[in-house]
Order: structure tokens, then sequence, then C-alpha cells
């Protein structure tokens, strides 16, 4: 890894200002991007870490039935303290990687990053959640664009996340078991006005929502809604792990396995 | 260069280090504290894992200077200062835990950050906290008995529970 100047403001002010350089890059909990570092992939000449920053941490219910999730809150921290509000999202942070990477990764890292396999995005699209910036709010249905592609601009923070809070909800991952990640996840959100279902690891342009099972289970909410439709058409993701028709077919189980478990 | 402090195993410790000195490296080269391994440099494996303000980290995926200030438990701070085992250490001992040695300092930290958390796991949910802490050698199946026994949890029917 190349040496780099570091930095670990306090305030999102400071990150925000320390930010402002074609140079830097900020640092969430390392997970990937340290690595990403090793591999000389990124070289950037100023890391900001967004670690210090206690406004950016923690879980806070909203006083209109939503649930708010700072930028730089460890997986472990959202399994912990989500777990009241916001069951499903809760065992979705829990499930994510092994315990040591839950300790140190972080929503916003997480996001920013939109990793194809990873576990947040699915949470997001299908909660209908609104991604927080130092400088404005991006609705879930704009913000993921193609595999690792996101509305950020350069610089910008993701300092919160908002999610409504559906009647019922559950994430189901199929684990790729070498890297941790989602072979195929699922996460279904169940709210009075209609479902939302979105597919993370399975979508060649990355996170995707399934309409054709939201239409469906809006209609009737059920396994047998989810077995007679057909897998859908989206462009998947075939690799060594596993073929496109495969993780097409896995998208309608996990969907039908989600179904059952919502709660 | 920057300095960074952090206690290790209860003592303060000062470095100058640059930006990119991960906390593996700062325990092993300049504090000599060798215990912590390093396996992949990847976050895969687990060999180099430590107690960060009492939660487990990979030391090979975290800068030293973002850890300024910070209380940090490597292997050697495990044992007592008479070098009685700590009891997750004993229990490795006593279950045959090990083989080569390798994974042992990140399989210790692991189970004892477990054990802090949930003192008395099930043998599922050992396997699912240990998914991080890669073993070429044991198959697994002693270091779970070794961390069923440290929790004071009977081995005996083991096998059968796992079948
Ligand atoms: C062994 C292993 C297993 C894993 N398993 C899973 C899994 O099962 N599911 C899953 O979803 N993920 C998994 N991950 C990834 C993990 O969740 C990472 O923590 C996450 O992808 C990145 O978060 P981070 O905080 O570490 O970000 P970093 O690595 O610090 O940063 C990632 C990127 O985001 C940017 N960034 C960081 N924070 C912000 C912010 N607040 N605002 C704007 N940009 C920001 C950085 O500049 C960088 O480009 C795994 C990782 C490892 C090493
Ligand atoms: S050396 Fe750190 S996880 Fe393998
Ligand atoms: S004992 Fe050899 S790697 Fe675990």
């Amino acid at each position: 890894m190349y040496d780099f100047d570091f930095a670990k403001p306090a305030t999102i002010a400071e990150a925000r200002a320390a930010l402002n350089s074609d140079e830097a890059q900020a640092l969430g909990g390392g997970q990937t991007l340290l690595p990403t570092m090793k591999q000389r992939l990124a070289a950037p000449g100023l890391l900001v870490s967004l670690t210090g920053i206690a406004e950016m941490k923690g879980v806070r219910p909203t006083g209109d039935g939503q649930l708010v999730i700072g930028g730089a809150t460890t997986h472990a921290m959202v399994a912990a303290e989500a777990a009241a509000h916001y069951p499903a999202l809760a065992d979705l942070a829990r499930r994510i990687g092994d315990p040591a990477v839950r300790n140190r990764g972080t929503i916003g890292g997480s996001l920013a990053n939109n990793d194809p396999s990873a576990c947040y995005p699915s949470a997001v699209l299908a909660s209908g959640a609104t991604i927080v910036t130092d400088s404005r709010e991006i609705a879930a249905d704009d913000y993921f664009d193609g595999m690792f592609g996101t509305a950020l601009e350069d610089g910008e923070i993701i300092t919160g996340v908002r999610f409504p809070l559906p009647r019922e909800a559950d994430y189901q991952k199929f684990v790729q078991p070498a890297s941790r990640f989602a072979l195929v996840g699922v996460f279904v959100a169940r709210f009075s006005d209609g479902v939302r279902v979105a597919v993370t690891g399975a979508g060649a342009q990355g996170v995707f929502r399934w309409t054709e099972a939201e239409a469906a289970l809006s209609a009737d909410f059920s396994r047998d809604a989810v077995a007679a439709l057909a897998v859908p058409d989206v462009e998947m993701i075939s690799d060594m792990h596993a073929a496109g028709d495969y993780r097409a077919h896995l998208v309608r189980v996990m969907t039908g396995r989600a179904v059952a478990a919502a709660r | 260069m920057p300095q960074v402090t952090l206690s290790v195993n209860g003592t303060q410790m000062t470095a100058e280090v640059e930006g990119r000195t991960l906390l593996v490296e700062l325990l092993r080269d300049r504090f000599r504290l060798t215990g912590t391994h390093i396996g992949c440099d990847t976050s895969q494996c687990g060999a180099c894992a430590v107690h960060v303000d009492g939660a487990l980290v990979k030391a090979c995926t975290a800068l030293a200077l973002d850890l300024d200030g910070a209380d940090v438990t490597t292997i050697e701070g495990m044992a007592g200062a008479d070098g009685t085992l700590s009891p997750v250490q004993q229990a490795f001992q006593d279950h045959h835990g090990l083989q080569c040695g390798f994974c042992t300092p990140g399989m210790v930290m692991a189970a004892a950050a477990l054990l802090s958390e949930n003192p008395k796991p099930t043998v599922a949910e050992i396997r699912e906290y240990l998914e991080g802490n890669i073993c070429r050698c044991t198959g697994y199946h002693n270091i779970v008995k070794a961390i069923l026994a440290a929790s004071g949890q009977p081995v005996d029917d083991l096998a059968a529970s796992v079948a």
C-alpha cells in the first residue's frame, strides 16, 4: 500500500472540508477500502477517517415512524440497536461477513461502495429508504447506479440513512461461503400501501427491484404467489460460483422464503 | 511523522508511524508483540484478530493512526503475569484445540470475545462466531470443543450434537 496523509475530523463540516481535494478519500471501517489499497487499486493521497464523528453514529427512531442510522454506524451496532425497531434490518446486519468485519464495517461505507453482492443495498431499496448526505437527500430509487456505481459526487459523505418502517419484512441470504457475501440475497418489505422486493448478488447491474414479484405480493402476500411467477427477466451475474440461470432460480426461492419468514 | 499512543495489554505505548501503518505492523514490528499473526493480509483468515476497546478486530485491516488512544488486547495479554493460562487458552491445551498453532492467537481472541458477549454459547453459535477465523489443520472440531469447555459446558456429547 502506498503511503498517505491521515486525518480524523470530529465533525461532518471538518470532514467535508478535508475531502475537498482530488487526492482525498473518505475512510469508513476500512474493510473494503484497505484491502483495495493494499492491491494498489486505490491510492489516495489523504484518507479522511469518519470514525471519530459522533454525529454520524447510532440508531435513532424518529417521531413519524422512521429509523435513522448514522453513516458511520458499524454493522454490529445496527445489529444490536435496530433490533427493537426494525428486526429484519438488524438481522441482515448481524449476518454480514464475520464478527470482526461487523465491528469495523459501516453502513455508509457499504452503501458508498455498492458492491453487487453486498447486503445493505437490498434493505435500502426494498424499504424505499433515503440516503442522507452532507449536502442533500437521495431516494433509494435514484441512488444505486450499476455495479459499484452510486449517485454520490466526489467527496460527498453519507451522513445517515432514513428507513421507513414496514409492517413486516425479511432478508434471506444465500451465503457464498468463501467471501461470506450474498450469492443471492432478497429483502422483502410489506408496507400498508404495497410490497417492495429488492435483490442483491444476482443482477449484472447490481441491486434491483423485482417488480413482477412486488405486484403479485401486493395482491396476495403468500409464498404461492411467488412460486407462480417466472424467474426475473434481468441479466444475471454468471461466474464460477453460480451460473446466471441458477441465480435467477435462487431469486425466486429466496423471495418465497422471505415472504414465509416475514414478521 | 505522526505519533500514535495505545494502551496495549494495559501498558501505554507510543510510536511514530506512517499513515499506512497497520495495527498488526505496529504490534509486531514496533512493539515486538509477535503473537498476533499475519495469515492472509486480506481480511479473510482472522490470524491477526485482537481486541480493540473490547471488540474483536482484524489488525491487518485497521490503521494504527485511526485507533489512537484505544485499548488493545493481544494474545500476549491473555495469560496472567505469572504465566497462568486464561480459561480459553487452558481449554485449547486440554482439548487439543490446535495443531500447528498458527491460527491459535486469533482463535483464542475470537473465543474470548464470544464468551464475553455470550457466556454460554451453543455449538452452532460458536461455529457461526468463528466464521472469520480459518484453521488449516484441526477441522475445527476440537476448537469448538475447547470453547464449549471454556464456557463451563459439558463436551462429552459434542460429537453427537454436530453429526
Ligand atoms: C471478510 C469480509 C466479509 C464481508 N462480508 C460481507 C457481507 O456478507 N455482506 C456485505 O454487505 N458486506 C460484506 N463485507 C463488506 C463489509 O460490509 C464492508 O464493511 C463494507 O462493504 C464497507 O464498509 P466500510 O465502512 O468498511 O467502508 P470502507 O472500506 O472504509 O470504504 C468503502 C468505500 O466507501 C467510501 N466511504 C466510506 N464511508 C463513507 C461515507 N460515510 N460516505 C461516503 N463514502 C464513504 C470509501 O471512500 C470507500 O470508497 C465483507 C467484508 C469482508 C472483509
Ligand atoms: S491476516 Fe488479518 S485476516 Fe488474515
Ligand atoms: S492449528 Fe494450524 S492453522 Fe489452525
